[in-house]
């Protein structure tokens, strides 16, 4: 509510504007000769607006600011996502402070210099000593805080740890699937679009023994503490992936596998506690236009300690178990190994008269998906 | 000047001499027109009804953004079906208003209307020639982007909608017309209405370019030319270099479409089948799109900043200060306009290595910008200002430059980018800096230039108002998006609602709702006041402002050709302002300094020498003028 009280500010501002200018149409007879040219009290009116339109929203300007505080983003949930933070508060104090001082001198120039009859302009073409100091001083100011930013995406972008845990997150027309490499192997297995059917989204190619324990997940559940690398890739069209609270976001590209490593450090519970609001929920959202379901193309993250993690994927039953009937598409020669994950659920049809799994050529390995970002 | 009657043969040639007595019919006057005044006219009442037309569809999705319980059935007669049974606006219809929004306020508005309109205006009459290097490219270039218009206009009454994936059309998403209904029907016409444009805008940039260089005046060196002829020039260099490329990008997007290539798809599942092609990249696209996309957004800018420059100098009674560095800067911001287009794709999944050179280089573009912002104020200081409503826009976009061009160092940064890409922040950025700056500066030039357009002059109150009703608004506007874009809004949703953090924004989405309505609406106090004014306005004295360039030394209303009688010479820069010891306050640039002994600076004394050299320059401009048939 406290907007419509600004909201009534800026329509009286906007009154009084409409009534000086009206004030300047009944004196223009007096104020002014039939020459058009003369500037007269329109001028003066003018001339004290920009100033006074200036202080009024500078004012406008900090209120809204301190209101608008509390529904900005809590502190990041990431190791990176503070340096960022950090850096982006002082560089909007940066240009802020830079904003505010050529506004002040832009407003107060054109008060002050207004049109006097007796007075002339200043004939005052060029200073080149001035032109050089403000040449270079917003040189250096820019290159200093471009280092630092540069420090920092180099930080973010460079490989990740070879212990992180990978996750692959796949966006479609309109929802997101993560899969897990599972608990045995702790490898992502193949996956060849071409294999992508209504159950198997993501086309994981059960021709590679890596994928027998993948697990696919609808919600993404991150380990606290442990670098996460995520392997990111989309099905139709572009989307992105976007985890606020984390600081995180990458483009979610067909044909192009990207990535984003960082490391969480605070479990959703955690968040409940600092943002006082026992309905908190991490989420992932797209911010790549993708169609009409764009807006509401939204993934619940939750975020667990380490160990509550480990726990949660040991629950988790692997794709392959959930879906017994594609072991058909595994190859005879692990058939063995394959049968391992489908024992627990009913016994698998018998092989022979299904035909024997048959992965196309170009399947990619998940591996492979950190070179591909390279193009 | 005296002149005998056959001078007047001999200088206007052969061409005119035939029309003499002719007078134009109404179609090849009014329709099918070679004169750039015409023509600049056309460009410019073209551009401002599709600024209604864009505006139109912004404050259609603010009213779904700011008050999304609001039932819209009494938008039906309008949209149709676009009202789904709730009254609601369809989700893929609001995208379809995203992307024509977009679409029509960046190309049609702000390069057709603010470049097609005052460089087809300003050039002749401010480098002092006769017309455009040819009038019938220039007319040319005009009904191309006209069916351009006429075919995205069209696209909005197709029953699968216009093109909905944003104004930068990435694909696959545009490519493949099962990923949304805009991409059928509707991104065919967004396709073939842009390559359209493309032909047009390099039609007209030719022929400024080579305009300028070939049809100054005598006396007219390039160092003698105003601002305004200046920022013209470089935009038509970087359209004529950066449109080719979008051409190009639209061109292999038409094969993927329609003849089965990969050049920008690979690997794709959709509608229950997968697609045979392999190998294309999405990101190919981005890069040729932004190649044309971030000089675009200098082709939109500078003509405004060229505009203000004059408008400023003229107003302030005072020379522009650092005329030198301003041109420095432009010809720095065009260079580096083609070398920082990857920091719209800093989270593309491009090689952040690229990411690291590309911050480099955009943070440097920041400052000339800073240098131009900084000559600006110094331009007011100890001034003796006029505020016309051209001035007033012109400080206005003084101000939302600055405002808007702080934030472009912070989103220009890749790391703090990762965070705000595709946020309500760049929205505010860019309708700030590039949206609003470049409005303002369109405003700005129309206010100034009317009455050399139309002979008569607009009414200062309704400017006085109508100034300040958009300053303030676009403000209100565009500034609490920040707000929005820190909170991590994404931009192009149809709902905060399903966003459940951000829906304490809800108050001030509905303010800046009211603000963009408000804000619109005082657009039409413009309209009224440009079209009565056209007709009833107070007629105009030759040099309302005061100016010295030399388009004011033309007749009130220039005929075809502009000047009777030859054309002048040109022996002064255009902003001997104030000069001290003159007796006006204003010099104009016809004026040679040996009839100002009194003002001189000592090397403008050393220049008396060359004044006869400008005059033999006529002679031989008889000539050429006589051989070339008068143009």
């Amino acid at each position: 509510m406290v907007y419509i009280v600004g909201l009534l500010a800026a329509v009286l501002l906007v009154l009084t504007v409409v009534v000086l200018n009206r004030m300047s149409v009944f004196t223009k007879g007096f104020a002014s000769t039939s020459s058009s040219n003369e500037p007269g009290l329109a001028n003066k009116i003018n001339a004290a607006l920009l100033p006074i339109v200036f202080v009024v929203g500078s004012i406008a300007g900090v209120w809204s600011f301190i209101e608008a505080t509390p529904n900005f983003l809590p502190d990041p949930s990431s190791t990176h996502g503070k340096e960022i933070d950090t850096m982006f508060w002082w560089f909007m104090g940066i240009v802020t402070v830079a904003f505010f001082l050529t506004s002040v001198l832009l407003f107060a120039f054109a008060f002050k210099y207004q049109y006097d009859p007796k007075r002339r302009a200043t004939f005052y073409p060029v200073n080149h000593r001035l032109e050089l100091a403000w040449t270079v001083i917003p040189a250096i100011i820019m290159a200093i805080m471009v280092f630092m930013g540069w420090r920092v995406w180099r930080d973010i972008t460079t490989e990740a740890p070879a212990d992180a845990y990978v996750i692959e997150v796949t966006g479609k027309q309109f929802n997101w699937i993560a899969r897990y490499p599972g608990v045995d192997d702790n490898k992502l297995g193949s996956y060849n679009y071409k294999l992508i059917d209504a159950t198997n989204e993501v086309g994981i190619d059960l021709s590679d023994e890596a994928a027998f324990d993948d697990v696919i997940s609808n919600t993404l559940y991150l380990p606290k503490g442990v670098p996460v690398l995520l392997k990111i890739r989309a099905r139709d069209v572009l989307h992105s992936v976007f985890l606020p609270h984390l600081r995180v976001k990458m483009d979610a590209v067909p044909g192009m596998p990207t990535k984003f490593w960082f490391t969480a450090t605070k479990t959703t519970d955690e968040m409940k506690a600092e943002t006082n609001d026992p309905k908190f929920e991490y989420r992932l959202n797209c911010t790549e236009i993708c169609g009409q379901g764009h807006f509401s193309m939204k993934m619940n993250v939750v975020v667990l300690e380490e160990d509550d993690f480990k726990a949660w994927l040991k629950t988790q039953k692997s794709f392959l178990a959930t879906n017994t009937s594609y072991l058909d598409r595994v190859p005879a020669r692990l058939k063995a190994k394959a049968m391992k994950y489908t024992e627990s659920a009913e016994e698998a049809p018998a092989g022979e008269s299904a035909p024997e799994g048959e992965a196309p050529a170009d399947s990619t390995a998940a591996a492979s998906g950190a070179t591909a970002s390279l193009r | 000047m005296a002149l005998t009657h056959d001078d007047h043969h001999d200088v206007h040639g052969v061409h005119e001499h035939e029309h003499e007595h002719h007078e134009q019919n109404f179609i090849q006057k009014y329709v099918f027109s070679e004169d750039h005044k015409m023509i600049a006219k056309q460009y410019l009442v073209t551009g401002i009804i599709w600024a209604f037309i864009g505006g139109l569809l912004s404050i259609l999705f603010r009213l779904q953004l700011g008050f999304p319980d609001l039932k819209l059935d009494g938008l039906r007669w309008l949209l149709g079906n676009w009202i789904n049974a709730e009254g609601k606006l369809e989700t893929e219809f609001y995208l379809a208003l995203v992307t024509m929004h977009g679409t029509i306020m960046v190309f049609f508005v702000l390069t057709a209307g603010l470049s097609g309109t005052f460089s087809n205006f300003l050039i002749p009459l401010q480098i002092g020639a006769r017309d455009m290097a040819s009038g019938f490219l220039n007319m040319l270039s005009f009904w191309f982007f006209l069916v351009a218009g006429l075919i995205m206009f069209a696209s909005l009454f197709i029953s699968t909608g216009p093109a909905a994936g944003g104004w930068v059309i990435y694909p696959p998403l545009s490519a493949i017309p099962t990923a949304s209904n805009g991409s059928g029907m509707g991104m065919t016409l967004w396709l073939i209405s842009m390559a359209l444009f493309i032909v047009s805008q390099l039609m007209g940039g030719l022929n400024y370019i080579t305009t300028i260089i070939n049809l100054r005046t005598r006396g007219m060196s390039f160092s003698k030319l105003p601002l305004t002829i200046w920022s013209f020039f470089l935009t038509a260099v970087l359209g004529l270099l950066s449109f080719p490329v979008l051409l190009a990008a639209a061109l292999l997007l038409i094969f993927d479409r329609s003849f089965g290539t990969s050049f920008y798809i690979s690997e794709i599942y959709i509608g229950g089948e997968a697609l045979p092609q392999q190998g294309g990249s999405a990101v190919l696209f981005q890069h040729l799109f932004w190649f044309l996309g971030h000089p675009e957004v200098y082709i939109v800018l500078l003509p405004a900043l060229g505009i203000t420059s004059e408008v400023i100098a003229t107003n302030s009674r005072k020379p522009i200060f650092g005329y030198r560095a301003m041109i420095g800067s432009m010809l720095g911001i065009t260079l580096l306009a083609f070398i920082v287009w990857a920091h719209h794709m800093f989270v593309s999944g491009m090689n952040p290595f690229l990411g690291s050179v590309f911050m480099f280089l955009t943070l440097i573009i920041a400052v000339p910008s800073a240098v131009k912002a900084f000559n600006y104020i110094t331009t007011l200081w100890k001034g003796n200002i006029v505020f016309t409503p051209a001035m007033l826009f012109s400080i206005g976009l003084v101000s939302l430059f600055v405002a808007g061009g702080v934030t472009g160092i912070i989103l220009g940064n890749a790391a703090l980018d990762i965070q705000l890409h595709d946020t309500y922040f760049v929205v505010a950025h860019f309708h700030l800096v590039m949206g609003s700056a470049s409005f303002f500066g369109l405003m700005a030039g129309v206010y100034h230039w009317f009455p050399k357009m139309y002979g008569r002059m607009m009414n200062d109150t309704l400017g006085y108002i109508h100034f300040w009703l958009s300053f303030i608004g676009v403000f209100c506007v565009f500034f609490p998006m920040h707000y929005i874009g820190i909170a991590g809004f994404p931009r192009r949703y149809y709902s905060f609602s399903t966003y459940d953090l951000t829906n304490s924004f809800a108050d001030l989405n509905m303010f800046i709702s009211i603000a963009a309505i408000v804000t619109f609406a005082s657009q039409g106090l413009f309209a009224w006041n440009f079209f009565y004014s056209m007709f009833k306005g107070k007629k105009s004295v030759q040099n309302p402002w005061r100016s010295n360039t030399i388009e004011w030394t033309a007749p009130v209303v220039p005929g075809h050709g502009n000047w009777e009688g030859p054309i002048p010479a040109v022996y002064r820069w255009p902003y001997d302002y104030s000069k001290p010891g003159a007796v006006e306050d204003y010099i104009p640039q016809t004026v040679p300094f040996s009839s100002t002994p009194e003002s001189n600076l000592p090397e403008e004394t050393e220049q008396i020498a060359l004044e006869k050299a400008i005059e033999e320059l006529h002679v031989f401009q008889k000539e050429v003028s006589a051989k070339s048939g008068g143009h």
